[in-house]
């Protein structure tokens, strides 16, 4: 199923619409990723950045509109979700690594039970996965004994043990301590120069800026504004855009 | 004077008061009475001199009954429990009304009853006889009843695990059934360990129940056997046997305690 076809967006949003309750939350997005693209997404809390994010691989269910990855419309009920998910690796803001596992069996539980490796095969992909975000030798480890950075790192490599085409990032230096948020950076960096296609939802607007190939400002639902990080970052254009970077820059 | 001194004088009364109500006691009580009906020799037996007692039969056929029932009840119990909390937890409406049926009415019974309707109403109304005796009657209701009440605390322990648990797990292409068994399950086990617990010495307990039911000589449990102990045996007459069934209750259940607060002080350390 996977496809080297550089001409299929790696995830393409039309006309996205997500309400909870009477809150509309997503009000008609179009978006899209290209291959091996960095995307990242900014906006004031509740602007709908990390719905839109969560709503790429349904763990939110849109209202209407169609989400494609790789070609495959994953709002239609035909399509095997399971599968295809396996092929996103998302990173959460809280980490969410399974506590009753050790740091080795969070990364090879689910290409054992998921993807029907072999033990062996499943470990030396996670113990390679581990090397990558600098954590060898904390195999044994529970979640619980890592600090905040450490675990994010476990769960990027958590994630990348899946193979995965694409990676989505929620947040995920929000919930750290100011001086661990460099080490994750700094694994997400090294991702990106591999070529990784991501999109990244962040307040990081250094990463943005040093990182990103295009830059998406969200606030209310929308879209407001998109275009190269350098540039948009020095020069917003829209109004609201240049209220919100007047107060986080 | 000092303030160490006055607190230790004001605390002269207090020593008084339970010095008093021991005294009271030790004179009130007749002690060879106490022997003689709960500690009769015939029933204790004498260690020292290689004499055991009623304590081998207490031990071989009533504790090991008593146990080997716990240990199905509680097993079957767990496993209904597990089906029902997931009943009551499903998306399907009808399966979540027909778990909360299955609950509500078996912890609204009291367990003698469950245990007498399995044992005689059954057979009646089906014309049909347990295969296993009444006595599997008596261990179905058991399970029926231990499996409703755990399963209102499995439930509880599965709607304590993190949704972020069930979100990573689905978002590493589990399936959901996938993610309740390999992510969500063991970690709400974990989490109901102590109340878990609590039911096990609960059942263990009613086990002493099963009675009503009818059992064989072999089939008695602890307390059964004791009770039958009293009118037949060589500590008839007496109430030896009783306090006998009451040492091995303590025997069995205080380990178990123990052991789980092992556990839990095990389990802190991977959290």
């Amino acid at each position: 199923m996977k496809t080297d076809d550089t001409t299929v967006a790696a995830i393409e949003i039309r006309d996205l619409h997500k309400s909870f309750g009477k809150n509309e939350v997503l009000k008609g997005i179009d978006f899209h990723v290209d291959q091996g693209e960095v995307v990242c997404v900014i906006g004031p809390s509740g602007s709908g950045k990390s719905t839109l994010l969560r709503c790429v691989n349904r763990l939110e269910e849109p209202d209407s509109g169609q989400v494609v990855v790789e070609g495959i419309d994953i709002t239609d009920p035909e399509t095997d979700l399971d599968q295809v998910r396996t092929r996103i690796g998302i990173v959460f803001q809280q980490f969410n690594l399974f506590p009753h596992m050790t740091v080795l069996k969070n990364l090879v539980v689910s290409q054992r039970k998921v993807l029907k490796r072999s033990k062996a095969q499943a470990v030396e992909v996670a113990r390679k996965n581990l090397a990558k975000v600098g954590l060898e030798g904390k195999e044994d480890a529970y979640p619980a004994h890592l600090s905040g950075g450490q675990q994010q790192r476990v769960a990027i490599a958590r994630a990348l043990s899946m193979d995965p085409d694409m990676m989505l990032f929620d947040e995920p230096t929000s919930a750290l301590d100011p001086e661990l948020v460099g080490d994750v950076l700094e694994v997400m960096r090294k991702l990106a120069d591999e070529g990784m296609t991501m999109m990244v939802v962040t307040h990081e607007m250094g990463f943005a800026r040093e990182v990103g190939d295009k830059l998406v400002f969200m606030d209310d639902g929308v879209i407001v504004e998109e275009g190269d990080p350098a540039e948009m970052l020095a020069n917003p254009q829209h109004e609201r855009t240049q209220a919100f970077l007047s107060k986080v820059l | 004077m000092k303030r160490s001194t006055k607190q230790r004088l004001t605390h002269v009364p207090l020593y008084l008061v339970l010095l008093g109500v021991a005294a009271f006691l030790y004179f009130r009580t007749d002690w060879a009475a106490i022997g003689a009906n709960f500690f009769a020799p015939e029933g204790m037996g004498r260690p020292w001199a290689g004499e055991w007692g009623t304590w081998p039969d207490l031990i071989t056929i009533g504790a090991f009954n008593t146990i080997k029932y716990t240990v199905i009840a509680f097993g079957g119990g767990l496993a209904l429990a597990v089906v029902l909390a997931l009943m009551r937890l499903s998306p399907l409406r009808l399966y979540r009304w027909m778990g909360t049926s299955v609950v509500e009415f078996f912890r609204s019974l009291p367990v003698i009853v469950v245990v007498l309707t399995l044992a005689f109403g059954v057979p009646i109304a089906f014309n049909w006889q347990w295969p296993g005796g009444s006595i599997q009657a008596g261990l179905v209701a058991l399970i029926l009843v231990g499996g409703a009440y755990m399963a209102e605390t499995l439930r509880a322990g599965i709607q304590a695990v993190p949704k972020g648990q069930t979100e990573a797990a689905r978002s590493l292409g589990m399936s959901s059934g996938r993610t309740m068994i390999t992510v969500v399950l063991p970690q709400a086990f974990r989490i109901v360990i102590p109340p878990l617990t609590n039911e096990f010495v609960l059942l263990l307990k009613d086990t002493s129940l099963l009675f009503v039911a009818g059992m064989m000589i072999d089939q008695r449990e602890l307390a059964t056997m004791a009770n039958a102990m009293t009118v037949q045996g060589a500590t008839a007459g007496t109430s030896t046997s009783f306090t006998q069934a009451a040492m091995l209750y303590l025997v069995i259940t205080l380990p178990l305690t123990q052991l789980v607060s092992w556990m839990e002080r095990r389990q802190q350390r991977a959290r």
